[in-house]
């Protein structure tokens, strides 16, 4: 199969998103990395919540899901469950993601399904113009209300390693090529990867705006180990600058893993459903 | 002359009298081995550990229909249980209590055996905690049962905690059957005649709904533990593996059903189950399954009371979350199971209807249904049809439309995999090709293909095996009646008719889309209609009345137990008084 290009993932409906929208340097990061890949968009499917970000499998020529507003994760294990063969990219905003289905993380994590999870983290819910999301920064006025936000906001990424989850790394959405590799190393991980995005949305975020990143980001220090869990937590909790990068990797078993390894304990060769029956005489 | 239909009873504490459920489980296989029809009933203590339970099994040498009106032999270790279960005695029934515990006060008519259970237990088997099993001898004299089916039911019951626990078990057997016949304890004027049994399996409610889900083709289960629907969940974690399946306990009922939903779009059948409270938090998802034209079967094993209401109770009560439970309006299917056997067979329609209309499809089970054993004959595979949704041909994947508006609303679903085929299963408003768009035109246009897919299915041959009429043929008194209380109603009615009463009943299990036109039907002659359900408001009556234009008569029970034949017998005899 002759390689594909990043055009041959992108598909036929015009993205709504304002201009400047960080949202879209991640969609051309996604097909950067999928032609990297050279993925076949028919083995593809890219599974969404609500948001500005949910719009995003409109915009892939692969397979897709628009659920509900932070069931995605949820959502992409069954795909994945059903055919281990496919490749299952996972996408939702900071609402989504780390507010109403935040619950799932920890699950999603624990069960290590072979999940790309980009969170398109623009610091604020956008669809529903503007209030505050779980990342806020504690000076964002809400465009409707001109309040700044009453809760503290979360750490994703500390969030994520706290949790075990397999691959955690963050990315920016304006540094487009970085963004590309790291989502081709998550794909290439073996288990649940999640990419915390930072994603600008000028309409609605005039706090953590493109200037602010390009003056905060930092790349991780390239001796950082990042299978060591203590030195993930300490660059996690950074609070001078923005590391970007991949915090914490390691290898456990994917739900993958454990389903066949059940089936295979379960001694399925013998079974029919007529043993079955027998069960109950 | 000999009774052929009894119904024995095993009343106790769980803490204190250990056993009870066990106890009833053994004389109910016993029954089912020796080829007979059992029909059990069993109500748990709300406590972990500890409280009133009871175990009953009706036995007769006919099919069986309900659980019997009255206790024929009623089994009590102290006099707490005896007084809880002497109100539901027959009044020639045989009374068995450990007379080493307590001593009731005569009844006439009533034939009281005073056995000491727990000494026997003691002295003789060594075992206090085998006092049940003993009880189990006396009642193996008493009822005529062969030995040998018992000691076998026995051994198969202990068999896996090895042979020690059998031969104390069997030891008590003898224990107990020795005091009856030291004691010349006259044998019951009951008939445990073993018939030359075809082979039938002994299934509860979850058991058949989890093998129909099996052969239906079910290859992904996703669930959160939830009295009375854990069962299911356990089944599948179990067995599904062996069949190349896929079975996970999930963060909660909202990931179960996503999952599920997740998995059908890639492909594989799958299915939920929960009880009330999982249900509820499904619904936005259900709703996205019905947008999104997945193929879905979501169980609800409905239980007592609102909120967490009463979860080891039963009730009718989810009907209107089942039918309406959505924001906006989308279209499901609701099938209502109505026995054991009917467990098995409804959830493979539910699966075939799934997906044909590539739609969700909710099926209601209850806590009455789901715990309770019955014999059925072995499913013949050959005959079950299993049906499989729609993929497009490689000519309709040449411009391949995934929500093209079609004569029937079915839309051929592709699978990712298949190239050519990919497409955004949305769950906001689209166009054909799965675009958000939201004009006037696409959403009514889009709303009528979703619907439509339910008047297919009204309209199909599949409605009739969904409706179920029996009783006389020119009725006065009609009952409409749905899930399961099939076979009380039932009853009642052959009750009514021996008696003389022109009486009949229909049973619809399509509850959405109603068979409306069967119905209309069956009312037309009638001059009294009586619809009686397990919850307060009469749910059901509701729905007849919204789109049938009847006006029946509500016989509504909430009090967390089933009805009886002869409650719905005394409301068919109070109907008819007013003719
Ligand atoms: C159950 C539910 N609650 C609320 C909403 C309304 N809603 C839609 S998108 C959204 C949040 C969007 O923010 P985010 O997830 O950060 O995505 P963004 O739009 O910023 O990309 C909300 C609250 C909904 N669709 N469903
Ligand atoms: S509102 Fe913000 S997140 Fe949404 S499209 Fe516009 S810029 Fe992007």
């Amino acid at each position: 199969m002759a390689q594909r290009a990043a055009k041959d993932y992108r598909g036929s409906i015009k993205p709504i998103w304002c201009p400047g929208c960080g949202h879209y340097g991640i969609l051309s990061a996604i097909y950067q990395g999928f032609s990297n890949l050279n993925l076949n968009p028919s083995e593809v499917v890219v599974v969404s919540g609500i948001g500005c970000s949910g719009r995003l499998p409109g915009y892939l020529r692969t397979y897709g899901f628009h659920g509900v507003h932070g069931r995605a994760l949820p959502l992409a294990t069954g795909v994945k469950i059903a055919n281990p063969k496919l490749t299952v990219l996972v996408a939702g905003g900071d609402g989504d993601s780390y507010s109403i289905g935040a619950g799932h993380i920890p699950h999603a994590a624990r069960r290590n399904a072979d999940l790309t999870y980009i969170v398109m983290n623009n610091g604020v819910y956008s669809l529903t113009k503007g209030q505050h999301s779980p990342t806020s920064s504690p000076q964002l006025l809400s465009k409707q209300t001109q309040l700044r936000p009453l809760q503290d906001a979360l750490n994703p990424i500390a969030f994520a390693v706290a949790c075990d989850v397999s691959f955690v790394a963050r990315g920016y959405s304006h540094a487009r090529n970085e963004l590309a590799d790291l989502i081709i190393q998550a794909i290439q991980h073996k288990g649940f990867a999640l990419i915390d995005v930072l994603s600008p949305c000028p309409t609605f975020n005039r706090v953590q705006t493109s200037d602010f990143y390009r003056n905060n980001i930092v790349p991780i220090a390239s001796n950082h180990d990042a299978a060591d869990k203590f030195q993930a937590f300490i660059w996690a909790n950074e609070t001078g600058k923005i590391p970007v990068g991949i915090f914490y990797k390691v290898r456990k078993p994917t739900l993958q893993e454990r389903l066949e390894e059940r089936r295979i304990q379960s001694g399925r060769e013998e079974m029919s459903m007529r043993n079955l029956f027998e069960k109950f005489y | 002359m000999p009774k052929t239909d009894f119904v024995v009873r095993i009343g106790g504490d769980t803490a204190k009298d250990p056993g009870i459920i066990t106890t009833g489980e053994i004389i109910t296989h016993a029954a089912a081995q020796s080829g007979l029809h059992i029909y059990t009933f069993k109500t748990f203590p709300a406590e972990i550990k500890g409280g009133q339970a009871l175990f009953q099994v009706r036995i007769a040498d006919y099919i069986l229909l309900s659980q019997g009106d009255a206790v024929d032999v009623l089994v009590v270790f102290s006099r707490e249980a005896y007084e809880l279960n002497a109100p539901d005695l027959a009044e020639d029934a045989i009374l068995i209590y450990d007379s080493g515990n307590f001593q009731p006060e005569p009844v006439t008519n009533r034939i009281d055996y005073g056995v000491p259970l727990a000494e026997i237990a003691q002295n003789q088997v060594g075992s206090l905690l085998s006092k049940n099993i003993v009880a189990i001898g006396v009642l193996t004299a008493i009822l005529g049962i062969p030995r040998e089916v018992m000691a076998k039911t026995i051994g198969e019951q202990f068999g896996a905690r090895g042979r020690a626990i059998v031969e104390t078990n069997l030891k008590a057997l003898d224990a107990g059957i020795d005091y009856v016949n030291q004691n010349k304890i006259k044998p019951a004027d009951y008939i445990f005649q073993p018939i030359t049994p075809l082979p039938k399996l002994v299934l509860d409610g979850n058991e058949a709904v989890s093998l129909g889900a099996i052969v239906a083709g079910m290859k992904v289960f996703a669930g959160y533990p939830i009295t009375p629907a854990s069962d299911i969940l356990h089944f599948m974690q179990r067995e599904l593996p062996k069949f190349g399946g896929d079975a996970l306990q999930t963060e909660d009922e909202i990931s179960a059903i996503s999952l599920a939903i997740g998995a059908s779009f890639a492909g594989k059948k799958s299915m939920t189950a929960t009880s009330g409270p999982g249900f509820s938090l499904m619904v936005e998802s259900i709703n996205l399954a019905a947008m999104a034209e997945i193929p879905l079967v979501i169980v609800d094993v409905q239980r007592g009371g609102a909120s967490t209401g009463m979860p080891t109770k039963m009730a009718q009560g989810d009907l209107n979350i089942a039918l309406y439970g959505v924001h906006n309006e989308s279209p499901r299917i609701v099938i209502g199971l109505t026995s054991v056997e009917d467990s098995f067979y409804g959830i493979i329609r539910a699966f075939n209807l799934a997906e044909i209309y590539q739609t969700p499809v909710v099926v209601l089970s209850d806590q009455y249904l789901a715990p309770r054993k019955a014999t059925i004959n072995e499913p013949d595979l050959e005959e079950i049809e299993i049906i499989d949704r729609m993929i497009p041909s490689k000519e309709q994947l040449k411009n391949y439309r995934r929500y093209k508006i079609t004569a029937s609303g079915i839309s051929p679903m592709a699978i990712p995999g298949i190239e050519n085929g990919a497409y955004i299963a949305e769950g906001i408003e689209h166009n054909e090709m799965s675009a958000p768009a939201y004009t006037p035109q696409i959403h009514a246009e889009m709303t009528r293909k979703r619907f439509k897919k339910l008047e297919t299915l009204t309209s199909s041959i599949y409605v009739d095996e969904f409706v179920r009429r029996y009783g006389h043929e020119y009725p006065e008194i009609g009952i409409i009646g749905w899930g399961s209380s099939e076979g009380v109603i039932r009853e009642a009615v052959s009750k009514a008719e021996i008696k003389g009463g022109k009486v009949a009943a229909l049973h619809p299990k399509l509850l959405n889309p109603l068979p409306v036109k069967h119905i209309m039907e069956f009312v037309r002659p009638l001059r009294r209609i009586i619809v009686p359900e397990a919850n307060y408001t009469g749910q059901f009556a509701a729905l007849l009345r919204d789109r049938c234009g009847i006006n029946p008569i509500q016989l509504n029970k909430d009090v967390g137990l089933p009805f009886t034949p002869g409650e719905i017998l005394a409301k068919i005899e109070e109907v008819a008084e007013t003719l």
